[in-house]
């Protein structure tokens, strides 16, 4: 559904020119969960970005569900990295989550509903009246995630998305991400810099290099069973992904047995 | 009760300048500085001898007060919503704003005061003219501040209209004009005081009505205590327009507050 080739972007030029992505390739299948790992500031949000269509690469192309994005397109949600500035601090959370439904052809009531429909998935359906300032960071970020559900996207971006909550929020939220992936069937490229979570939530594991990014691994994740924080973080097969992943990330070379493609 | 209470604890120092004043005057007899109880008997005068049946009110205070007041507001408001609206657009445009931005550096540089001749004789001396002046001369705070808060909106905000793909009104209204909103609520702020300045100014060179006019009816008759009681009715004007402006402010910008506190 998601094709990206030959993706290049510079920003700026002249001297002061920097080079963030270097002829990315990468395809994402329907229903897909891709996570998205690199080192801190090698161009993962710019990659995003470009994705989103809120850049426009200097070179290659992004082609979503066939059509080449030029502007952002209807179907794509994004959850922030930043849960503070994420969700406007004027609306109640409702409005927020209702905010890009206003697009759809519901009414006020529908709209109303599936704010409602998506911030239970969240487990905050109490919160509708509040105002994004009177909750938690953790809180603030499932309420992201509430309105790109609600808008019901067939793709959904997410950039560190938790990156910026404490350790248990954290595993709360990687849950809630694979529970309503498994609800609504998007495909999903979730972007990070915790080896760790990348193997814990995907199904695919793609590595970027330092800046310039570039992709160097793609790694299938095939664990058994449901996900579940603690046993699956100590089964045999984690932990050797999680190690093959940290040494790609590195930018050591990987064992050739293990890597998928 | 406890507002009450402690609104009087703010205001403790009014009766005792009050006092203060009063003796002073009384000792120093000066007709320049009559006493402020010469002087309420005035304003009582000017303002409070009318029939019962309205409200013991005079033609005076009825004439004048509304008509002043009533441009005012009609002038703040103007130049509040061209002023927002304008500056919205020059905000986002940055392209715009480059060419604007020197004429208005220009036409805001200019004291007010000194537009009257030209707009006196642009209109006839009259409520149209003074409601020009207020306009062209508190535009500008309201206007700039506009500009500066819609061009400084978060790139994350901006990103989410873009993704959900809010309308070009959508994101007018529902990202960029609250996001600029305390902005331009200080722009407003400084625009109303300067619009009850220029209001007497314009009163006092060309109206035949107002409390600026009233007040230079009474100076040319000699009238010192009526004089001071207009004073005195302008600086009420001024605290209660201060007050109520504050408190629409705490209402409109309630999520700004609380949102800064606690990030
Ligand atoms: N608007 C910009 N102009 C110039 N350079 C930029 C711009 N945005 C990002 N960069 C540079 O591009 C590089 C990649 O930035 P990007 O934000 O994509 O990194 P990232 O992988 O998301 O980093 P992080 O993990 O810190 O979020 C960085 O070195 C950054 O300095
Ligand atoms: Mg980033």
């Amino acid at each position: 559904m998601l094709e990206i080739s030959n993706l290049t972007h510079t920003y700026g030029s002249g001297p002061s020119a920097h080079n963030a992505l270097d002829g990315i390739d990468l395809t994402v299948a329907e229903g897909e969960l891709v996570c998205i790992v690199g080192p801190s500031g090698c161009g993962k949000s710019t990659l995003l970005r470009s994705i989103a269509g809120l850049l426009r690469p200097t070179g290659g192309q992004v082609v979503l569900n066939g059509s080449p994005v030029e502007q952002t397109p209807d179907n794509l949600a994004v959850v922030f990295q930043d849960y503070s500035r994420s969700l406007f601090p004027w609306m109640s959370v409702a409005d927020n989550v209702s905010l890009p439904l206003r697009r759809k052809a519901m009414d006020k009531k529908q709209r109303k509903d599936a704010a409602l429909e998506a911030l239970e998935q969240v487990g905050l359906e109490s919160a509708g009246a509040k105002y994004p300032w009177q909750l938690s960071g953790g809180m603030q970020q499932r309420v992201s995630i509430a309105r790109a559900l609600a808008y019901r996207p067939a793709l959904l971006l997410m950039d560190e998305p938790f990156g910026s909550v404490d350790a248990q929020t954290r595993e709360e939220l990687e849950d809630l991400t694979l529970r309503v992936r498994g609800h609504h069937n998007m495909t999903i490229v979730l972007i990070t810099h915790d080896i760790d979570e990348s193997v814990y939530v995907g199904d695919r594991v793609v590595v970027l290099s330092k800046a310039p990014a570039g992709i160097v691994g793609d790694l299938r994740v095939d664990l058994p069973g449901p996900r579940d924080q603690i046993t699956t973080r100590e089964h045999p097969d984690f932990v050797h992904l999680r190690a093959e992943v940290g040494r790609l990330v590195r930018g050591m070379r990987s064992q050739p047995a293990s890597a998928s493609q | 009760m406890k507002r009450v209470l402690r609104a009087a604890g703010r205001l403790w120092a009014v009766p005792v300048v009050l006092v203060v004043w009063e003796l002073v005057t009384r000792a120093a007899e000066n007709l320049s500085f009559p006493p402020p109880t010469t002087i309420a008997a005035s304003m009582y005068e000017m303002w409070l001898t009318g029939p019962p049946e309205r409200l013991w009110l005079t033609d005076a205070a009825l004439e004048n007060i509304p008509a002043s007041v009533g441009r005012l507001l009609a002038g703040w408001v103007l130049a509040g919503v061209i002023g927002t609206a304008v500056g919205l657009v020059l905000g986002r445009r940055p392209l715009y704003f480059r060419f604007v931005d020197p004429l208005v550096q220009f036409a805001r540089a200019i004291p007010p005061p000194m537009l009257l001749p030209f707009f006196m004789a642009l209109f006839a001396i009259g409520p149209q003219m003074q409601i020009n002046v207020i306009v062209f001369g508190i535009i500008w705070p309201v206007l700039i501040n506009a500009a500066e808060g819609a061009r400084h909106i978060d790139r994350q905000y901006v990103d989410t209209a873009r993704v959900f793909g809010l309308s070009l009104k959508q994101r007018l209204f529902l990202l960029v004009l609250p996001a600029a909103m305390p902005k331009i609520f200080a722009g407003l702020r400084v625009s109303l005081s300067l619009a009850l300045i220029l209001m007497v100014i314009s009163e006092l060179v060309g109206s035949t009505d107002g409390i600026g006019f009233q007040l230079l009816d009474a100076q040319r008759s000699y009238d010192l205590p009526g004089v001071w009681g207009t004073i005195v009715v302008l600086g009420v004007l001024g605290y209660v327009l201060n007050s109520a402006f504050l408190a629409a402010e705490r209402r409109v910008l309630s999520w700004h507050r609380t949102a800064k506190q606690t990030t």
